[in-house]
């Protein structure tokens, strides 16, 4: 294919996974941001007040940032994967196989899909929010950076998922039991300096802790963590899964027999 | 002329330890209307699918229109069209969609996919049906939808893998009559059937597959040729109990008042019927037992099982 004609191919790919998730908005868009509004209204409004400041900021202020990229990394993810392993799910991932799109475009296809429906949810949460909060926008290249670097991340991990799930179910067990204990977990409602020692170490080795700290510091210009060690180790991920994920295409498991 | 299809030493062996294919060689001219017939399992879908990528062969080499499928895929991909066995398509998708989708994977741009489209769409009579989604079609449609997205690219040969399967009988000779078609345009056409009579009416050359291995590969009319029986259908007026004896004519009861007797070709039907006067039968009607075809392919599945296995 000449590279006009993979462009043509990964913009069909584009049109048609946004037309997906657009098309079910009332299942893809809205419940983020009703969401949120909760998690505003609550933490910001009810319980927030009471907690008092956290890292010199309103408790609204200091988990927008956290809950801007728990809307990201959710919605990239299930974007991806609910939309790959329908494809596998309905066989219509064979009108791509006997195409002469190449490996990468399909990954850059679905991929791309599933970054444009998790950055569009945290446009909407970061609008949401500002209904609840105050802040402004520190550094707005390192929220741009760290918002497209997790988004990546996270729709590659999804694919990969999806190629190895047999099942519906098999697509949910990371988001359910892995995903969202590290999001949770990753620093989005406190910070980790109110931990003791041992838990504070044993947070450092939560990935999620990384993205949303570099977010925080985009957004506020705190962090608990090095935001340069942060975007390096997301783009060593991003390698890392990106290679993973065109092996698997080439090798076509559980794609072709 | 570069061949259509050629296929050299095809092995395929699943990762069940199935051995599906185990050889296979296999030259298809360009411009043919070629067959693919064999029992279930015999080995016809993976022959197709690893022509299409679908799946990975084990050894052999394949070439589509010259191009060597290990050296540029991509390029032998553009030259294929594939309508597969089952409905592969996003049901929940618009049939117009589908199409324009399906081009530009193959990197059509834009404005050309929506022609070809409709192009294709109103060929095949779905042109109505454009804005609904794929689901709500009837069977035949979508086997139609099938057949219209595998033609959107313009493809050089063209695969349907039991594509009538299910079809009633005036949308299988409509399909026929645009196979035909598309087949005299220059395209060429590569079938797998079980339907033995759609072979015989539409194909020029027939291979034979079974058990992995290629038992034989001629022309459709040789193979008639060969056929020194013919069978029909006798039906008399009034109910018989037993086959009559029909002396150098072999036959057996079908039903109640019906008989299927087997004659020599060129065998003057003559004595038969004076047979049936003396027996005192009255014939109401007789006819040529349909596919023919069929009981030289059950004969050669027969003898290619009776022989010793390598």
């Amino acid at each position: 294919m000449s590279p006009f004609e993979q462009w043509i191919a990964l913009q069909t790919m584009l049109v048609r996974e946004v037309r997906r998730f657009l098309r079910i908005w009332s299942q893809t868009l809205l419940p983020p941001a009703i969401t949120m509004v909760l998690y505003f209204v609550i933490f910001g409004a009810l319980i927030g007040q009471r907690i008092g400041p956290m890292g010199g900021f309103s408790y609204a202020d200091f988990v927008a940032p956290g809950l801007i990229m728990m809307a990201v990394i959710t919605n990239s993810y299930s974007n991806v994967a609910s939309s790959f392993f329908g494809h596998k799910f309905q066989r219509c991932i064979e009108e791509l196989l006997v195409s002469p799109t190449p490996n990468y475009i399909i990954l850059a296809g679905f991929v791309g899909g599933g970054m444009a429906r998790g950055l569009l949810v945290g446009l909407i949460v970061t609008l949401t929010s500002v209904f609840f909060t105050d802040f402004q926008i520190q550094h707005p290249l390192i929220v741009v950076i760290t918002l497209l670097l997790t988004s990546l991340l996270f729709s590659v991990a999804a694919l990969i998922n999806a190629v190895f799930a047999k099942t519906f179910d098999d697509v949910s067990i990371v988001p359910t039991f892995i995903l969202t204990p590290l999001t949770y977990l990753g620093g989005v409602f406190y910070s980790i300096s109110l931990l003791p020692p041992l838990w504070q170490t044993i947070s450092l080795a939560n990935p999620v802790l990384y993205m949303v700290n570099a977010l925080r510091y985009g957004f506020l210009g705190v962090s608990d963590v090095s935001v340069s060690g942060a975007l390096v180790m997301l783009c060593l991920f991003v390698i890392i899964l990106v290679g993973v994920a065109l092996h698997l295409l080439k090798t076509g498991r559980n794609l072709r027999a | 002329m570069t061949p259509a299809v050629s296929i050299t030493h095809l092995h395929k062996t699943y990762k069940s330890g199935l051995e599906a294919l185990k050889g296979i060689d296999l030259e298809i001219h360009q411009g043919d209307f070629f067959a693919l017939l064999g029992p279930n399992g015999a080995g016809k879908s993976t022959t197709i699918s690893i022509l299409c990528s679908l799946v990975q062969k084990t050894s052999g080499t394949v070439q589509v229109m010259g191009v060597d499928i290990d050296t540029d895929f991509a390029l032998a991909k553009k030259y294929l069209g594939i309508v597969p066995q089952e409905f592969n398509f996003n049901a929940w998708e618009k049939v117009f969609d589908i199409l324009v989708t399906q081009a530009g994977y193959y990197g059509l741009p834009t404005k050309l996919a929506k022609e070809r489209a409709e192009k294709y769409l109103r060929k095949l009579g779905l042109w109505d049906k454009r804005g609904q989604a794929a689901r709500m079609l009837s069977g035949g449609m979508k086997r139609r939808l099938m057949i219209a997205r595998a033609l959107v690219h313009e493809p050089r040969v063209l695969i349907l893998d039991e594509p009538t399967a299910g079809v009633d009988i005036e949308l299988r000779r409509s399909m026929w009559d645009f196979l035909r078609e598309m087949n005299a345009a220059g395209t060429t056409i590569i079938l797998t059937t079980h339907y033995l009579e759609e072979a015989e009416s539409l194909c020029r050359n027939v291979a034979i597959i079974d058990k992995g291995t290629i038992i034989r590969k001629s022309t459709i009319k040789a193979l008639l040729r060969e056929l020194n029986r013919e069978s029909f259908i006798v039906d008399f007026d009034a109910d018989i109990s037993s086959c009559p004896d029909l002396g150098d004519y072999p036959a057996k009861l079908v039903d109640g008042n019906s008989i299927e007797v087997s004659v020599e070709k060129g065998k003057p039907l003559n004595q038969l019927f004076a047979r049936f006067d003396e027996l005192g039968l009255r014939v109401t009607s007789m006819r040529n037992k349909s596919n023919r075809l069929e009981e030289m392919f059950v004969t050669m599945l027969d003898t290619n099982r009776e022989a010793p296995v390598k």
